[in-house]
């Protein structure tokens, strides 16, 4: 992250969840509706205490009775041409999943943050990411956080970016459950002038209205579905670009950047590249640190964007390495490997690039992923780009075999 | 169109049933409601034949979302248009089949009326899945065929009494519940009219039958709904602030058997042995309604 | 036709649905007994009832006519007019 040094005077120490519900604030939503769930709990009761001092002017609180009648609020709020927002996690989301695909279709550009939780059997109210990358195919826009700024800056980009008339789809702002919604650091809460010069008010084309009454949600058949389809995957297409605008418009803003789809670490000559996404990141760069002080060539690819995927910026981020390595906190059980990890090798399968690859799968659960571990990863990363060879592609970084 | 046809917030051109029971109730709703509202339609005939895109015979804004939302979504259009300012006279209505609104959908409608939003919900309630059959729902009444709960050797249908749905609306303390019939056109508007102009969240309970389903002619529409309130078995009562303050007296009820032997939902009780005791049982329900709501009195 | 943003219809385009041919029999009125009520027009579930407004009388009230682009032919106007004014006739077609 790059650090405005005129930040350093505005920051304050608080909680992950509240630096997210204060963007949320200064975002001015005009509907919030939300269920409580750990790991999220903080956020909705920091957006109610705002609520309950007044805090957010023209705006509606839903204590809803499920996450699924929290997005389905949502829905019909935006869909009146409200701003919208809600926060949920793991199980909540999964109840919602219906419903993701009906905002998507429907167009609707609902913010949300996911405070990403382990998902159950077993019940597991700790950190990983399978809950949000299991709903990968609902049409809406993931992006993940590396930390508790970004994940607050990120809510102001997510409006900024789902809203844009060339998009209008719903987006997912990530953020690693307890890792980043329960940790206490410096942060800079934006001002609402700040918000305000840099996200202007929501004005839909159309709107449930009274006066122009145009139908949605509607049917669509065999004749025009695969359009509605087609049409959802443009607009994804159309939201590289605006990703990358949105968070090059808040550099200017605000002086911080993270990256628009992607943002390399030690990246331009580094031999052996770790690929990864969420709060991981900070200990994987903390490792890629002491390599490079021993001048040794290992960098860091951090993806920030998974919907739309950004095929084109990670395969030319990646075509130098001579090793990759992705490592996640999610699998797909009966294919052994994570999302991204599947998602990268086939982006570079019909291109010339022929870089051996291998995944890591880790912090299931909450498993602790410490520096050693990381090390270990890029020791055997580091054969790889010796040797050319791949032992094992995927696994999991740890399976206790004392347990099995 | 002739010139002088006038503008209906309904249009024809829907792709109903001929005789269909579910567009009367619509047009019922929005002829008492008038052109300043918003419909929440959930999933069902409704929704189906009246929005196959391009097309839309709704001259009011109408949002669809999914079949167990329809609460949810209500909720979120009344508090989008308090937060905007755009609230006025608006009325929000939610407009479901017994299907979204007693089974699948009880859990957000349950919510929205516990939150008490500004939003009025009407069942049409044609007592099974049309949309996909005429499978059972929590609608159906004792003693009916449907696909999934058909008359066999051991078998006389559905098992169970219908869900006593106006009455957990007014357990949520919505300040006015009714429930009513397309057969009785006037009640129906003059009741929707009552509950639009109600602050909070007001609940009517529209019994339709649907000719397809139930299995009459399809003529017969509003004169099976008629015979159902003669009868006794569907009650048109007012429920205001929990306490019954009307109810449509009926003072000559007919027998059940005039009622359930013009349906073939029904056909199996008066050819299968043993049918006449199930169709006392049908008696004794509506002679409960008699006793419980003083239809006779 | 083109697809929209989220398949959101114009209002009341169902008119271009011209519903008439799913009809077998036709409503035929026979005004000599009409009392002019609107039962006929209220009842039709495809709102294709409507006032003639050419025929109204000094306070306003007018004979009904059937829209055949529309009217799918359920008979529920025959069935509930209280003077028998409609006929369900077999349509030739």
């Amino acid at each position: 992250m790059a650090v405005n040094p005129n930040d350093k005077s505005k920051m304050v120490v608080v909680e992950g969840s509240y630096a997210v519900a204060h963007a949320a604030k200064v975002a001015r939503p005009q509907v919030i509706s939300a269920y409580p769930i750990t790991p999220q709990t903080h956020i909705v009761e920091d957006l109610s205490q705002f609520m309950a001092d007044g805090d957010i002017p023209n705006c509606e609180y839903i204590n809803v009775e499920s996450e699924f009648s929290a997005i389905s609020a949502l829905i019909g709020a935006s869909a009146t041409g409200a701003r919208t927002y809600s926060a949920t996690t793991s199980q909540g989301l999964f109840l919602m999943h219906e419903a993701l695909f009906n905002a998507s279709g429907m167009r609707l550009p609902i913010v949300m943050t996911v405070v990403n939780r382990a998902v159950g059997a077993p019940i597991n109210i700790w950190n990983d990411q399978q809950d949000s990358i299991a709903q990968r195919d609902s049409g809406w826009i993931q992006l993940y956080a590396e930390d508790t700024q970004e994940a607050a800056d990120m809510v102001l980009q997510a409006f900024k970016i789902c809203e844009d008339k060339n998009v209008l789809l719903p987006i997912m702002v990530c953020m690693d459950g307890f890792v980043l919604s329960h940790v206490y650091e410096p942060v800079v809460l934006m001002d609402q002038k700040e918000a305000d010069e840099y996200l202007p008010p929501f004005k839909p084309d159309h709107y449930l209205d009274p006066k122009n009454p145009m139908s949605f949600g509607t049917l669509g058949d065999p004749s025009v579905y695969t359009e509605f389809r087609y049409m959802q995957e443009q607009a994804m297409k159309n939201a590289l670009s605006v990703i990358e605008k949105a968070a090059d418009d808040f550099k200017k803003v605000t002086g911080r950047y993270y990256g628009g789809l992607i943002e390399g670490y030690e990246l331009d000559d580094a031999e052996v590249v770790v690929v990864s996404f969420g709060s991981i990141l900070g200990t994987i760069k903390d490792v890629v640190d002491e390599y490079r002080a021993n001048g040794e060539k290992i960098g860091v690819l951090k993806v920030r964007s998974f919907r739309p995927f950004p095929t084109e910026a990670i395969n030319n981020a990646l075509k130098n390495a001579k090793a990759i390595v992705v490592i996640e906190k999610d699998i797909s059980i009966g294919r052994n490997e994570g999302a991204l990890f599947t998602e990268i090798k086939a982006g570079l399968y019909n291109t010339p690039t022929r870089i051996p690859m291998t995944s890591y799968m880790v912090g299931h659960g909450g498993r602790d992923i410490r520096t050693s571990h990381i090390k270990e990863i890029i020791e055997a990363t580091k054969k790889v780009a010796e040797t050319g060879k791949i032992d094992v592609e995927s696994q999991f970084n740890e399976v206790k075999e004392d347990l099995l | 169109m002739s010139d002088n046809q006038p503008f209906n917030l309904l249009t024809a051109g829907h792709n109903g049933c001929a005789g269909c029971c579910d567009a009367l109730a619509a047009k019922y709703v929005l002829m008492a409601a008038g052109p300043d509202c918003i419909v929440v339609n959930p999933t069902g005939c409704l929704e189906v034949m009246t929005t196959p895109f391009p097309r839309s015979a709704w001259n009011v804004p109408w949002i669809h979302s999914l079949f167990e939302n329809g609460g949810a979504v209500a909720s979120g259009v009344e508090a989008a248009l308090i937060a905007m300012g755009r609230k006025g006279n608006t009325k929000v209505i939610g407009m479901g089949g017994d299907g979204s609104t007693m089974d699948i959908g009880i859990g957000a409608l349950s919510g929205a009326f516990e939150r008490n939003h500004d939003i009025t919900y009407v069942c049409i309630d044609n007592e099974a899945y049309m949309n996909t059959g005429v499978q059972r729902s929590s609608g159906t009444p004792f003693g009916a065929s449907t696909t999934t709960s058909p008359a066999g050797s051991k078998s006389y249908g559905n098992n169970t009494n219908k869900k006593d749905m106006p009455a957990i609306m007014v357990a949520h303390g919505s300040p006015y519940v009714a429930t009513t019939s397309i057969g009785y056109a006037n009640d129906m508007m003059k009741k929707v009219k009552k509950a639009v102009d109600t602050v909070g969240s007001t609940y009517i309970h529209a019994h339709a039958p649907c000719p397809t389903g139930w299995g009459f002619d399809s003529s017969k529409t509003i004169e099976m709904a008629k015979l159902a309130v003669d009868c006794c078995l569907w009650p048109l009562y007012e429920i205001e602030n929990g306490e019954i303050t009307a109810v449509k007296k009926i003072k000559d009820p007919k027998p059940v058997e005039e009622y359930l032997k013009a349906q073939s939902r029904f056909k199996h009780l008066f050819k299968m042995e043993g049918g006449d005791k199930e169709i006392e049982k049908i008696q004794q329900l509506a002679d409960k309604n008699i006793a419980k709501y003083g239809l006779d009195k | 036709m083109k697809v929209t943003i989220g398949a959101i219809c114009e209002p009341g385009t169902a008119m271009e649905n011209k519903t008439g041919g799913w009809r077998t029999f036709m409503p035929v009125f026979n005004y000599e007994k009409c009392i002019r009520c609107a039962i006929c027009e209220i009842a039709c579930p495809d709102m294709c009832i409507y006032p003639d407004t050419t025929t109204a009388n000094d306070k306003g009230k007018c004979l009904y006519k059937a829209n055949y682009d529309y009217c799918k032919g359920c008979g529920i106007c025959a069935n509930e007019c209280p003077k028998d004014v409609i006929t369900m006739t077999l349509e030739e077609k």
